[in-house]
């Protein structure tokens, strides 16, 4: 009955009497990670093991590595895009820790709504939506009036460098440059409490690495827990607290 | 919040075949959940099962704590043209062809109990707007559409009710793909607006993954994998959800 072993059990398991993780804005318990390929005779391969990581409102910490250690997986294990092997990911949303690796697919849409951002490398979108709409859905989701949230979403396009021209465009023929602003500005105008950022400025030039070195600084006044994926070391030493080192599995064992 | 619509136990076999082997699943109010598979995984079966089209041959359908298919004929159709919505792949099965586009629509608007002949029309009139027909066409037969203006016509004709459930059966498929897209990103729009439950049957991965919160993966008759949509595309564990994903093409 294996087949039957993939429906993920349904359940929100937020033991109220679970130790406090009080300060934590986020935190991985244990967490790890392998990927059986069904289609390569069952091929596995171990990605992350035993990663304990917890950032504090207002910290950001920078994942640290070579090249394929797990920096991404880890990332889309923290926004529950991946499933984990084993451990946990406690998310501190409405006043209680959730844990995203098995908490519903609702409750995870609730937590990804109010609590959990991120900005991947590449934007994912419908077709034909404008630019400004993109940018303005997730504060409309969370109740921020229509005509609010679309005056949000404006002034944060032209503070990155994206004139009021492309706000009624899709995006779909903009450069990458321009996209991952319009990704970028779609992943601050909410203010989430915890910020998941996968290369925030690789395409950008100076002055837009500025802008995003600055929403950063911003953020992390408000309280925001960052975790980021920077290559670009310049970056990273501006606005990283601490590093985190995510070693290949290999290297670690 | 509790479910909108609960299946559970659902068995259907066609000869040897089965259809439908021990399924269960459940939808909330504003949640869209999209059954994907290949053909003959079930898919449509299960969908027809549960808008009670089709009886299962073991297991229940229970509607707002109602089991569908004990409530008669006369209370499905009563909930068909009240609670729920049912959006066919071919838009002549789910319109009058007879009648004109504004009537197609108004007609549910009177099934629904509107008497008064000027509201009913600017009803239609305002939802022709809404899926994008020129309401200078509202006297025109539906048969004078293309076939991605008759698509917009039968979502037109059911969400004027505001139903709280719509069953969409490969609402996108034999459309161009420019059509799709447009179609895409109304049927989203009125979601978000209107906070429908969609349960949406489809063979196209990329449509699901930008319509819908959840998914099921159908295969023989089976839910093999279930879950957030990202995570079922991005992390497939059932080999047969692993092929299904490395077999689309990237766009």
């Amino acid at each position: 009955m294996s087949a039957q072993d993939e429906g993920r059990p349904i359940q929100s398991s937020t033991p109220d009497g679970a130790a406090a993780i009080g300060r934590h804005a986020i935190r991985t318990e244990a967490l790890s990670k392998d990927f059986t390929l069904h289609l390569q005779g069952g091929l596995r391969i171990p990605v992350l093991r035993d990663v304990d990581l917890a950032v504090a409102p207002g910290e950001c910490v920078a994942l640290a590595g070579p090249s394929g250690a797990g920096k991404s997986t880890l990332m889309r294990c923290l926004y529950g895009n991946y499933g984990a092997g084993s451990g946990h990911v406690w998310v501190r949303h409405d006043g209680r820790d959730v844990d995203i690796t098995n908490a519903d697919a609702r409750e995870v849409r609730a937590v990804r709504r109010d609590t959990l951002g991120y900005v991947s490398q590449f934007l994912r979108v419908i077709p034909r939506v404008p630019t400004q709409q993109i940018v303005a859905e997730p504060l409309m989701a969370r109740g921020v009036p229509r005509e609010d949230a679309m005056a949000h979403a404006a002034a944060l396009l032209s503070r990155l460098n994206l004139p009021a021209t492309l706000h009624g465009l899709p995006p779909a023929t903009f450069s990458g440059g321009e996209q991952q602003r319009v990704n970028l500005a779609r992943g601050f105008a909410p203010g989430y409490p915890v910020l998941l950022l996968d290369e925030p400025t690789a395409s950008l030039d100076a002055a837009n690495r500025d802008v995003v070195v600055a929403l950063i600084a911003e953020a992390k006044r408000a309280g925001t827990a960052i975790i980021g994926i920077f290559h670009d070391t310049e970056v990273r030493d501006r606005v990283a607290d601490r590093l985190y080192e995510v070693a290949p599995l290999q290297d670690a064992a | 919040m509790s479910a909108l619509l609960t299946a559970e136990g659902l068995h259907l076999h066609f000869g040897k075949v089965a259809a439908l082997d021990d399924v269960a699943l459940e939808i909330h109010p504003g949640e869209v959940v999209a059954i994907v598979g290949e053909s003959g995984s079930g898919k449509t079966t299960l969908l027809r099962v549960l808008a009670g089209m089709m009886a299962p041959q073991a297991g229940q359908v229970l509607y707002a704590g109602e089991d569908v298919h004990a409530m008669g004929e006369a209370a499905r159709r009563r909930l068909m043209r009240s609670d729920w919505g049912f959006v066919h792949q071919n838009p002549r099965d789910g319109l009058r062809l007879r009648v004109s586009a504004g009537g197609n629509v108004g007609e549910r608007l009177m099934a629904a109990g509107a008497r008064h002949y000027g509201d009913i029309r600017a009803e239609a009139t305002e939802w022709l707007k809404r899926v994008e027909i020129d309401p200078a066409r509202i006297d025109d037969m539906p048969l004078q559409f293309s076939g991605g203006m008759q698509q917009r016509l039968q979502i037109a004709r059911t969400l004027v009710t505001r139903p709280k459930l719509v069953f969409m059966d490969e609402p996108t498929g034999g459309l161009d793909v420019s059509v799709q897209a447009r179609l895409l990103d109304l049927i989203r729009a009125l979601v978000a607006e209107l906070g429908l439950a969609v349960l949406i049957v489809t063979h196209d991965i990329a449509a699901a993954r930008l319509l819908a919160h959840r998914m099921l993966v159908m295969r023989r008759g089976q839910v093999v994998e279930q879950g957030l949509t990202d995570r079922v595309l991005d992390d497939p564990q059932h080999p047969y959800t692993q092929l299904l994903v490395s077999s689309v093409l990237a766009a």
